[in-house]
Parts: structure tokens; sequence; C-alpha cells
């Protein structure tokens, strides 16, 4: 304080304006340079309690400015800074979100393909539309989404064709499952020798034990063979995902047993697919081979068309006529036909899916055939067999039979057809919903037509 | 589902496969506005949709002055025309659980008959019971509403004198507390309130907390909860009514249950849990 006393005695010494605002702003420089003890200054101390005697006017102030002084220091005290960061866990909606967006961006060859060569995704938006319409659907914002997952998916994989099947409900997460054809190229999966061979294993141990424990004459029933990829219930194979967004999973293929098993059990998904299946009779398999098996007796059930859309393949030479024809193409004539004759009867639709015959497949097997392929012990066995009776061969409806041959159960009609308007009949949708599995659709306008679950 | 709200919260429950049509929703809202004028009813909610064979019922509950006791059910085939429901007794209950079997037919007039045998002293009647596919509903209704109705903690509050009303400042459900289920209750009579232990009663707030809890149900499991559209909306499934959707945005008041499905209890629950 003496000091800028004299400074300020010198400036009134000082004849020049402009040297003492120079002096001026020296010194104010001077008193706002922080204290190298604490962070304060001495210019915004002096500020702040000229500011404070202003706000409390204290009696003798002057006497107790220096009390005041030290109570502001004091107070002013700040935290030297935390050393821990914040940690932001992302939750789990964000990392959702950030894996979603990537469904937005568009594929890094995109300018090479040429925008009007034919996609193998399906128009999900244009589906939704009619969907919607007949009352189904699953809101336009996750139709988009879905969309935009089906054409990474198609893109990632390099599948030719691929249509969205339909969404299941589960406990804890959902599954959106699409179908796609197999190409020529697919190999089977490890992961269905894995369960051959442990069902072997399982044999084996059985027959280690047969020293102390008198052998169990018990055969399990010969194991069905599943079909091959690409014919029956192995037609299509089938990725599922939980959101829109998230990676998605290609299911097994389907084995008989799986399908004889998932008729007699009524369980429900809880949306991860390595949880196991606790039921009776027991399942083989984890949720995926479940949901899969639900997935083929579903398609088999349910997968209609207007009659005249597919045609059968004609073999030529074809001995046995009880085979069922397992493909048939789309017939290049059809020429649609209107939605109000479509609502009308049940026989202007067919299901274009095989039927899935007791035993699990849709073409039979004679299994009393592969006895003698099997070790010694069935061999002994093998000579009671062949005096049985050979297991009768099973028939389905051929494909592309008309749905009101379909059977009743449980005094319902199998199938309810109706037209989605009855305002404007013209410009109608007709609907089928299936009385068996609720929640199949099927609508038809003219020429479009399409399934969902 | 309130009415009012018709519009944006479609789109929260779409995702378990509910939705309307655009011909169906533009006729509720005008139905709906009439329906609520004539009857005076003070809220109008759209309730759900039961799928008949060969036509689907719309049901919308009216709420009058106390929100638990003045409730009163109408159902329409059109979603034009809306008749009033009757009104549920433990005779109709009965009845119906005894004569309908199977799903609903879609034709309100039609008679489900159930032969019953009377042994009275020697002889053996046989009595006919038959119940309307009307009365069907409003049981059904009924039983749905007693048993898989939702409502968030708070959304409700009850007076002194026992009157059940909206809480107008309902600020909703965080996110921690829509994941636990115990933050959900049934918006019925409650049935094991009066069982608790007096410690825990201690911790109420007498004034939201009259309901039972959505967490003491049995089978337990029977309550499907999740997150839905990009983590926003919280969606809760009931397992024993298939069908059941209730939806919550936390940190909103919005929340609404609708039912969409065949109206039939799913005694497979505890087989497939």
């Amino acid at each position: 304080m003496q000091r800028s006393g004299r400074d300020c005695g010198e400036m009134q010494r000082l004849d020049a304006d402009g040297t003492g605002a120079r002096q001026a702003a020296s010194f104010k420089a001077f008193l706002q340079k922080s204290s190298s003890r604490s962070d304060r200054n001495l210019y915004d101390h002096l500020v702040l309690l000229l500011a404070k005697i202003m706000d409390e006017r204290p009696d003798d102030a002057v006497d107790v400015l220096e009390d005041m002084s030290l109570e502001l220091k004091r107070a002013s005290f700040k935290d030297t800074q935390r050393s821990l960061r914040d940690h932001v866990t992302p939750s789990v909606g964000e990392r959702l979100a950030e894996q979603q967006l990537l469904l937005f961006k568009h594929a890094q060859d995109f300018n090479h393909e040429d925008p009007t060569v034919e996609t193998g995704f399906p128009n999900v938006n244009e589906s939704a539309f009619y969907l919607e319409q007949a009352g189904v659907g699953l809101g336009r914002e996750e139709m988009q989404r879905i969309l935009l997952a089906l054409k990474l998916l198609v893109e990632s994989h390099g599948l030719p064709q691929c249509r969205l099947w339909g969404k299941i409900l589960g406990t804890e997460s959902s599954y959106i499952i699409a179908e796609a054809e197999y190409t020529e190229g697919d190999e089977e999966q490890s992961t269905d020798e894995d369960l051959q061979e442990e069902e072997e294993e399982e044999s084996g141990t059985q027959e280690n034990e047969t020293d102390p424990v008198p052998r169990s004459t018990y055969l399990h029933p010969p194991m069905v063979p599943k079909e091959a990829l690409g014919t029956g219930a192995n037609r299509f194979f089938y990725f599922v995902c939980n959101e829109p967004g998230l990676p998605w999973v290609k299911l097994p293929s389907v084995s008989p047993a799986q399908i004889t098993a998932a008729r007699h059990i009524c369980k429900g998904f809880t949306g991860r697919l390595d949880s196991p299946v606790l039921s009776y009779p027991p399942f083989p398999g984890k949720e995926a081979n479940y949901l899969r098996a639900q997935i083929a007796r579903i398609s088999a059930g349910t997968q209609v068309s207007p009659s005249g859309f597919y045609q059968t393949v004609e073999e030529e030479g074809e001995e046995e006529e009880e085979m069922a024809h397992d493909q048939c193409l789309v017939n290049p004539e059809f020429e649609g036909v209107s939605s109000l004759e479509m609502a009308q009867s049940l026989s202007s639709w067919v299901h274009h899916i095989q039927h899935i015959l007791k035993q699990g497949r849709c073409t039979w097997v004679n299994t009393a055939m592969k006895v003698e392929e099997d070790s010694i012990e069935e061999e002994e066995a093998a000579e009671k067999d062949e005096q049985a009776d050979e297991p009768e061969p099973e028939y389905g409806p051929p494909l592309l039979t008309n749905l009101s041959q379909d059977a009743e159960m449980f005094h319902t009609p199998p199938w309810s057809l109706r037209l989605s308007s009855t305002i404007t009949p013209q410009h109608a949708v007709a609907v089928l919903r299936s009385n068996l599995w609720p929640g199949a659709f099927a609508y038809s306008n003219g020429k479009r037509f399409e399934n969902i679950y | 589902m309130d009415f009012n709200s018709l519009p944006y919260s479609l789109e929260f429950v779409a995702g378990s496969g509910c939705i309307l049509t655009l011909e169906e929703r533009t006729a509720l809202q005008t139905s709906l506005v009439i329906v609520k004028k004539n009857y005076k009813f003070q809220r109008i909610l759209f309730w759900g949709k039961i799928l008949g064979l060969q036509h689907d019922y719309f049901v919308a509950q009216g709420r009058g002055e106390d929100e638990m006791t003045d409730r009163k059910s109408l159902y329409s085939l059109n979603c034009v025309d809306w008749l009033l429901l009757p009104s549920v007794t433990d005779a109709m209950v009965e009845e119906v659980s005894k004569a309908a079997q199977g799903r609903f037919k879609g034709n309100p007039s039609f008679v489900y008959e159930h032969k019953v045998s009377q042994q009275e002293g020697k002889e053996q009647e046989k009595v006919a019971r038959n119940v309307t596919e009307e009365k069907r509903l409003a049981v059904t209704v009924h039983h749905i509403d007693e048993e898989a109705s939702v409502v968030p903690r708070g959304a409700f509050i009850q007076s002194l004198r026992g009157l059940v009303q909206t809480n107008r400042s309902f600020g909703g459900l965080s996110e921690s507390e829509a994941r636990r289920l115990e933050n959900f209750m049934h918006f019925r009579k409650p049935k094991t309130l009066q069982k608790k232990p007096i410690p825990v009663k201690a911790e109420w707030a007498p004034a939201i907390d009259f309901l039972d809890v959505l967490s003491e149900d049995i089978p337990k499991g029977s309550w499907s909860l999740q997150f839905e559209c990009a983590r926003r909306v919280c969606v809760l499934r009931s397992l024993l009514w298939l069908g059941l959707t209730f939806y919550h945005v936390p940190m909103t008041p919005q929340h609404g249950y609708i039912y969409m499905g065949l109206g039939m209890k799913n005694l497979d629950l505890p087989f497939m849990l």
C-alpha cells in the first residue's frame, strides 16, 4: 500500500497522461498477478472485500477490516481437483443406439452397385403397409429398422434372397427371424456333427457297462436321419437377432427328433439362444434348436400362397407317384387373383411348403433298412426286427394342396378369412389368419401376397 | 390406454404385434368422443381387442369419478357402434366358466350350450345352461382387469374417503425404478395387501401404496419386463393372459395397458416357465 502511495505520488509529479495511464495499467497488472502460494490475486481479493463491505455495511468497518479479509480468504478455499475421473458406463440403451446407427450407414461399395439391380432383401416397407391394413404388424419404425438390418444381412453374408419370416416374443427379449434359401456352396456346420457324436458316445458308454450289469435289451429307436440341406424341412435356413442392429445369428438345421419332441412340449422362449430347454419329454438341444424346430413346424403349417402362384416341377419318367414333390417354382403365367375372390373361399389358397410327417421329416425314410449297418449288438436284434412288421410308410398331403382340406381341431376351423375393411371393399386386402397357430397371418392383394408370423 | 394418448401410445405397444389399422384408428377417434359425451364419462380408455373367429371385438372402458369402482365397459364390432357390456356378477362368472369353451366366435348373440345334469331325488334332469357370447365377453374383460391390469406406483392416489383418482403430479418412474417389478401394481381391489407384516407397511405411503404389487403374482415369472424402442419404453407383457401389454415411458407420466389377444387364459403357463 505504501508503495502504491509513492507510485501515485510519482504519477502526480509526472506530466504526460500517457505514462500515467501506462503506469496505472502496469500497477493493475501487478495487482492481478496470482500469488505463488494460493490461487488468488490481490486485485480480486480487494474487489470482493469491498463488495462485501458495500453489502454488509458493518459498523466500524475500518476496525474489522482485517477480520473480514481473513474470513473472505477462508471462505474462498477451493478443493483441489479430484483425482478420480467420472467413469461413464454407457447404458444399454446407448450401446444399442450406437449399433443401430450402423444400420443407417451406407455400405462402402455403395457407389459400385447399380441401384436398379434387384437386391436380395425384400421390400419390407411395402409388405408392412399391406399388413398394417390387415391389422398385423410391428409398427412402422421397427419395420424400417428391420428392413435396414435385412439389408446388412444380405450384404454381409452374400445371400441371393431373403425374407422376413416374423417375430417371436420371449420373456427376456424377442427374436426377429429372417429366412433365406440355400445356395449350392453352403456346407453343413460342424455343430450338427457334434450332436451326432454325442449320441454315439452315449451308446458307447452303455456298451462298456455290460460286464457287471445285465445288458438291457432296450434299443433306442433308430435315429431318423436328418434331411439334407436344401430339401424338406431344411429347405431354408434362418437367421435370428434380438433387436435390429445386433448381429444376425444363423440357426442350425433341424433334425426330425427335434421336431417330434417339439410337438410334445409347450415351452416359452427366453430370448437367449443358448439357454437349455427343460421339459418332459426331454428336448434334445438348446433353445436355438427348439426355435428352429418351431419355425419348421409353423412354416409347414401356415405358409400359404394364392393358388396358381406356384406350380410343381414336372419330372420326367417318374415311377412312384406317391413321392411328394418337394420343389415348386414361381409360375410365370400367374395373373393375379382379385382380393374379393381370395377372401371368399379357402380353396383359392394353397400351402406351398411341404407338410411335416409324423416321423419329423417331409420325405419318409424307412428306418428298418438301416439296422444292418449298426453295431454288433443291434445285429442280434435285427433278426427280431425283420420278423416284426415293417413300419408303415407315412404319407402326407402333397404339395400345393388346398386350404379347404385342412382338418379341424378342437371344433374350430383352422383358418379365418376376411377382407381387411368392410367399408371400402374395393381397395381391401384379403387377410387370412391361422387358428391353429395364432399369430400366423397371410395377406393377398391381386398379385402380391406375403406370410408373416 | 387413455383415449387422448391413443395416437402415439400405439407406437409403443406395436412391438408386441398389437396394431390397429388406420381405418380402425380413425373410427375410434370419432366414435369414442361421442360415447364419452353420451355416457358422461370423465375419462375413456381404449381397452383392447379380442380376436374372434369371424369378427373381432373392440372394447372400450369409461371411468367415472372413482376410477376403481366406477367402471363401465363397452364393446363394438366395427369401432363405430358401441354397446354396453353387462356388469359382472358372481353367478355370471360361474355360468360362463362352465359353459364357454374354445375361441370367441365373433358373434355376440352366439349361444354356448352346456348341459348340466342335476339330481333331484332320484331323477336326473339335464338342464341346459345357455350363455351368450356377450356375457362371456363381459366376464373375460372383468377377469383380465382383475388379474392383469397394471399401473405404475404413484399414478393413482387414494383419498381418505377411499376415492381413487389419477395423480396429476405423477412424474413417472425413474429408469432404475422401472426395472423393478415392485413398482408396478394391479389396478383392482387389493387382495394380498392386508397380509403384509406391519414393518413392511410402515414404509409405504398410504395414498399411493394401496394396491397389490406385481412381484407377488403367482407363478413368479408370469410377467416379462423389457425395454423396447431403443430402450426408451418399459414394456411389461403378461404370460398369464397372452396379449396384454403395458407400456410406460420412464420419467414421463405416460403409461397405459392394452389387451390384444384371443381372450383365453394361458393355462400352459406353469409348463412354459
